[in-house]
């Protein structure tokens, strides 16, 4: 069954802007980034929005809708009221280019500057050997897609534009962790780094990355807080610290 | 930051971003968890204040209030030193008339104050950094976890360690509530189940703790290298889910089992004996 | 007008999927200067859709694997129409590549020795798919990705910039491929983000664009799968070959109506998923055909015990090749004994628990909870057939990847024709990828030391420009997404998955007169970031490709694979012998045939002779392959 739904678009770009109401025919099960569409086709020919899959596998359709970081593709017309404006904004987090599309190179930039995989020099291609319970954390950060809602949710990022220069970010965390967590990784100082270069300590835990996850990744439990954990290990812990001192033991720097 | 008009450009709010002059679009009640949360810790903090500075109403045999065990000071009420360590320290060291829970509750509190889950919690209540996801948090300067004082939030694991000190010692605070006011065994009261309530939600708290987690196996590269510590770790990480819940919990449960304390020691309520 | 955007690079590697990305580093660690175009976000290609697992016979799981049982896996699937050489290096190669992505950081699921494990799947005797869950696609991207940072990092360490020798071109259209004097000289195209024109000055290029499936209604693909690269081939003077076989998945889910065609892997049926009408009938018993009778169980008791015993059990027939799947379930429902949304009944709930189903299917479980409001832990999912991948494309040189008649263009990918022949087996597109991209890459370099200059002339480029500049001058023209829709619905009514002569010359008519239209869409708006601009250059490309999938599907009569005529239900061993080659002469697409390159001795060894004479004319079992 075809409904009228109220919509609220933000339309401009980074000169100027401001939400545009219309009205769009919203048919049964569907999801917020089709009504969009609907919006394109019928009204508004040049209006701007960023989407790939629409299945909520390639991270692409990132906005705010009712002011939460969400997909668009994964966001139910239906969980809204029938007499509900939805309001649907871009990113806040980052410049506007136009629309809902914004310039999210900031993260690309982030992900150059996380140190890449290191395999180890002695183990032949098809060699490495690795047990199931061994990668299944690093697998779980892995699912990232990198729409990066939990960039855009993120205070440090979002209140405080000055900092993204010495602040990777909830997906760099993760990605960071990923690594450290690698059964075969060799690089060892990834926890040093996170902290002095990365910015981890600047993170103070208030799990929004985790709650707008659209892979449901536990990313404040199962990466940065383990990753503040083993920070601690080497920079705060005078116990932990002299026994690595002592005897190399694995995964302490 | 550019100021303009009394306006502070900075955040949400700086030139690039869209132009939404809204703190936050959220149309749900976004404000009322860390309400909630800035209410209850709160009304904790001014209750514990008060008990901590009371110095009184914290004994009834077989009973001693958790704020106040173990009670090592020469100060503590007769009979308090029923408790596992007797009272090695004097007045000489601890002044007179200053409450022994003064130096107690450092520690479960210091636990508390750099656990994982209550710095969100009151990152967002009490200093609103943020107040709630994508809302606009009021302040301009940030530093996060980096320096002093926050920078000892990384202290938590030495409150872990004390805390299972603390689990030890109000574990046979609980055993001990197996007596009755003559201090025969065998004997059950209310106050003994709510003792066992508040030591072993105080267990679960601890056990599911983060540090925890990161001790028993989360530190270790090859889980396979490792089994019974994998086994740990994977139990401590189903536990680990449920922190906050443990930790609310545990909380209550620690504070009922002062304030019966307090209603029997005072004389309100008797200690009603199952046996 | 503002000073033209310019850039100089070795090669140009035209999409960032699996093989634009592989083809990349194979290119850089070879010493060249490369660019990377995407019309996208870096990494969010549709290679990260692609979730069963990638093919290759590692034998981890059962060592009687190797790649002669993979290239007979192969042919079969493609009914032998395949081009024997790439279907022998795939097949050869595949476990290198997935060796290797190991070694740059991917974390395949592993067996319990702590190799990588492998996974069953359609057309595929034993189980070869290296997997992650259900996301394999995203790891091969994110793992390609990363190791192009890696490269980058290096480069920095060593030069001025990160950026310096490889560099992606982020949301950016390419809408000419440049030549001078006959050989590529580089590429012309706009920022999505401004309508800011770029030129590219490179000796190289590499398409690496995907598929096709926008030109069709009900389709797994997303808005980027309008067949660029196969249209940009076309222009710059290559050919595609046999543009009409479409492989139509047949499990897309059907229901609610924005999800219909959004794929359901086929790892549901190969973790023991059931495919049953609404009688309850499980039908796939009934359309097992006399090729694979001796391969597929023919009842119920011994599909069931194939999952616990694949030794001395046949397959379930729910694990046919695609293609015969997928008419089953187009038959079922014709016949009236489809679900109520015009599908039929997957079901996975009676055989796997639900943790169990939440641990191998995380992304299925996920899809149909959110999308649909169906728990598939409990419930049957509703599936019909929807528009996945392309088997036709560039004609390329099997060994290079290099565009036949076209020096200094290659391909590599969906984009590129020949290796699935009439159907591609499940798992084989992502080792595709990886194969032919490394290839393509190694093409180019090779190439690029006997041509690394070609400049552009400014003729080309004023044409190109003309080119971008003319919608936004015509006024009161036709809506792009309005002829898109039209051309969609002519795509899926008249050469869609069932095909009959009438019905496709009706389309090739009703596609030129779409196109003779398209010629006056005008857009509205600016420049900056205008999807109706976009997609203006998009629906110039389908046109073209759709053009080319009716011209061969009308000449091709018999049915193979992904090509079903009504009018010639059987396969006809005569047409196993000829390939169809697109070109195009700048205003229509002419088809011809072309001999299909015939088995050498030693792959012809490869297969029983029974089975090939079900394939070949009894002159070419008399021949016995070449020598």
């Amino acid at each position: 069954m075809a409904r009228m739904i109220n919509l609220r678009i933000w339309r401009g770009d980074s000169t100027d802007g401001a939400l545009q109401d219309v009205q769009v025919e919203a048919n049964e099960g569907e999801v917020v980034l089709d009504v969009i569409h609907r919006v394109q086709a019928t009204q508004i020919g040049d209006l701007a929005v960023r989407w790939n899959c629409k299945a909520g596998k390639c991270g692409s359709c990132s906005m705010e809708i009712n002011g939460k970081p969400r997909l668009a593709c994964m966001t139910q017309v239906a969980a809204y009221g029938a007499e509900e404006t939805i309001t649907v904004t871009p990113l806040r987090a980052f410049p506007v280019i136009k629309d809902l599309v914004t310039d999210v190179s900031f993260n690309y930039r982030k992900a150059m500057e996380i140190p890449a995989y290191a395999h180890p020099t002695d183990l032949a291609p098809g060699e490495a050997r690795m047990e199931q319970i061994d990668v299944e954390r690093s697998q779980e950060f892995r699912k990232c897609i990198e729409c990066f809602l939990c960039q855009d949710t993120c205070h440090v990022i979002r209140d405080h534009e000055e900092k993204k220069k010495s602040f990777a970010g909830p997906r760099f965390f993760i990605r960071i962790a990923e690594l450290d967590m690698h059964p075969l990784d060799t690089l060892r100082n990834r926890k040093k780094t996170a902290q002095e270069e990365h910015g981890l300590g600047m993170c103070n835990i208030t799990k929004c990355c985790t709650e707008v996850c659209p892979e449901h990744i536990r990313i404040t439990d199962n990466a940065i807080i383990p990753m503040k954990e083993r920070v601690v290990d080497i920079k705060y812990d005078p116990v932990r610290w002299l026994g690595a001192k002592i005897r190399k033991r694995e995964g302490i720097l | 930051m550019i100021e303009n008009g009394g306006l502070v450009m900075s955040g949400v709010f700086s030139p690039t971003r869209a132009r939404i002059k809204e703190r936050t679009l959220r149309t749900d009640k976004w404000w009322l968890q860390p309400a909630i949360t800035f209410g209850v810790l709160f009304s904790f903090v001014i209750y514990a204040t008060f008990r901590a500075f009371e110095n009184k109403y914290y004994f009834s045999e077989p009973l001693i209030s958790p704020f106040y065990s173990p009670c090592l000071s020469a100060a503590c009420e007769p009979g308090t030193a029923l408790s596992l360590f007797g009272q090695p320290f004097n007045n000489k060291y601890f002044g007179i008339g200053i409450s022994p829970a003064l130096f107690i509750l450092i520690f479960p509190l210091g636990f508390r104050m750099t656990c994982y889950y209550y710095r969100k919690a009151y990152y967002r209540a009490f200093w609103m950094s943020p107040p709630a996801c994508a809302v606009a948090e009021p302040h301009t300067k940030y530093t996060g976890e980096t320096r002093a004082p926050l920078i000892l939030q990384n202290s938590h694991r030495w409150f872990f360690y004390a805390g299972l000190v603390f689990n030890v010692i109000l574990t046979w605070d609980t055993i001990l509530a197996f007596r009755n006011g003559d201090k025969e065994w065998g004997h059950m009261s209310v106050g003994t189940l709510v003792f066992l309530f508040s030591t072993s939600m105080l267990w679960m708290y601890s056990l599911s703790c983060h540090t925890c987690r990161h001790t028993l196996g989360g530190r270790l590269k090859h889980f396979s290298k490792h089994p019974l510590r994998y086994k740990a770790w994977t139990i401590v990480s189903v536990l680990n889910h449920k922190h906050p819940t443990f930790a609310w919990i545990s909380l209550f449960g620690v504070a009922s089992a002062d304030i019966y304390v307090r209603a029997v020691a005072s004389g309100a309520i008797p200690n009603l004996y199952f046996f | 007008m503002s000073e033209l955007e310019r850039h100089t690079y070795d090669v140009l590697v035209i999409g960032a999927g699996g093989a634009g990305l592989r083809a990349a580093v194979e290119a850089r660690e070879a010493g060249l200067r490369v660019a990377i175009i995407c019309k996208s976000l870096f990494g969010k290609a549709h290679t990260v859709m692609a979730e069963g697992g990638a093919a290759a016979s590692m034998g981890n799981v059962n060592e009687k694997d190797n790649w002669m049982v993979h290239f007979r896996d192969t042919m079969r699937g493609g009914k032998f129409l395949n081009h024997y050489r790439m279907a022998e290096l795939h097949a050869k190669e595949a476990p290198d590549r997935i060796w290797e992505l190991e070694m740059w950081g991917a974390l395949f699921d592993r067996t319990k020795e702590g190799k990588i494990s492998q996974r069953n799947f359609g057309g595929h005797e034993y189980p070869r798919l290296a997997h992650v869950g259900d996301r394999t696609g995203l790891e091969l991207i994110r793992t390609m990705q990363q190791k192009i940072v890696q490269l980058q990092q290096k480069d920095g360490a060593q030069y001025v910039s990160m950026e310096s020798n490889i560099k992606v071109f982020a949301e950016l259209t390419i809408t000419d491929i440049l030549k001078e004097n006959g050989k590529i000289s580089g590429a012309y195209g706009y920022w999505r983000e401004t309508g800011a024109e770029v030129l590219f000055e490179a000796p190289t290029v590499i398409i690496a664009t995907g598929g096709v499936g926008k030109t069709f209604k009900i389709t797994s693909n997303s808005w980027e799968g309008t067949g660029d690269g196969h249209a940009l081939a076309l222009k710059a003077g290559a050919n595609l070959v046999d543009m009409e076989f479409l492989q139509f998945h047949p499990t897309g889910m059907v229901w609610p109506p924005s999800v219909r065609g959004i794929l359901v892997t086929e790892s549901v049926r190969g973790e023991g998923g059931v495919l049953t009408n609404t009688l309850g009938e499980r039908f796939m018993f009934k359309y097992i055909p006399d090729v694979f009778k001796n391969i597929y169980a023919d009842n119920e008791a011994e599909a069931d015990r194939w999952y616990v015993d694949q030794d001395n059990n046949r397959r379930p027939p729910e694990l046919l090749p695609r293609d015969e799947v997928a008419r089953a379930i187009n038959s079922e429902v014709k016949a009236g004994r489809g679900s109520e949304h015009g599908g039929v009944f997957l079901d996975v709930s009676k055989r796997l628990s639900a943790e169990v189903i939440k641990k191998r299917l995380p992304s299925m479980w996920h899809q149909f909870y959110e999308l649909a409001g169906v728990d598939i832990t409990k419930e049957p999912m509703e599936v019909g057939p929807t528009c996945h991948y392309v088997m036709g494309g560039v004609e390329v040189d099997p060994d290079t990847a290099a565009a036949v008649g076209v020096p200094g263009l290659f391909a590599a990918g969906e984009v590129a024709g020949g290796m699935h022949g009439s159907n591609r087996l499940g798992g084989n597109s992502l080792t595709d990828l990886l194969v032919f991209g490394r290839r393509a890459g190694m093409g180019a370099a090779q190439y690029f030391k006997s041509n690394s200059k070609n400049p552009v002339s400014d003729v080309a480029i004023e044409k190109a420009r003309e080119k971008i500049q003319a919608p936004f001058d015509r006024a009161g023209g036709e809506n792009s997404y309005a002829l898109h829709a039209e051309l969609q619905e002519v795509t899926h009514n008249l050469v869609g998955i069932i095909r009959t002569k009438n019905e496709i010359e009706d389309a090739i008519v009703k596609i030129a007169d779409i196109r003779k239209r398209s010629a006056n869409v005008s857009v509205s708006g600016g420049r900056k970031f205008n999807p109706g601009f976009h997609l203006a250059f998009d629906l110039d490309n389908m046109l073209l490709v759709a053009e080319s999938t009716a011209k061969s599907a009308v000449l091709r009569e018999e049915s193979r694979g992904g090509h079903t005529r009504d009018d010639f239900p059987g396969m006809n061993s005569m047409w196993r012998q000829i390939n169809h080659i697109s070109s195009f002469d700048g205003t229509e697409v002419s088809v011809r045939e072309q001999a299909l390159p015939v088995l050498p001795k030693e792959l012809f060894d490869l297969f029983d002779v029974h089975e090939l004479e079900k394939y070949m004319t009894p002159e070419e079992i008399v021949k016995g392959g070449t020598n």
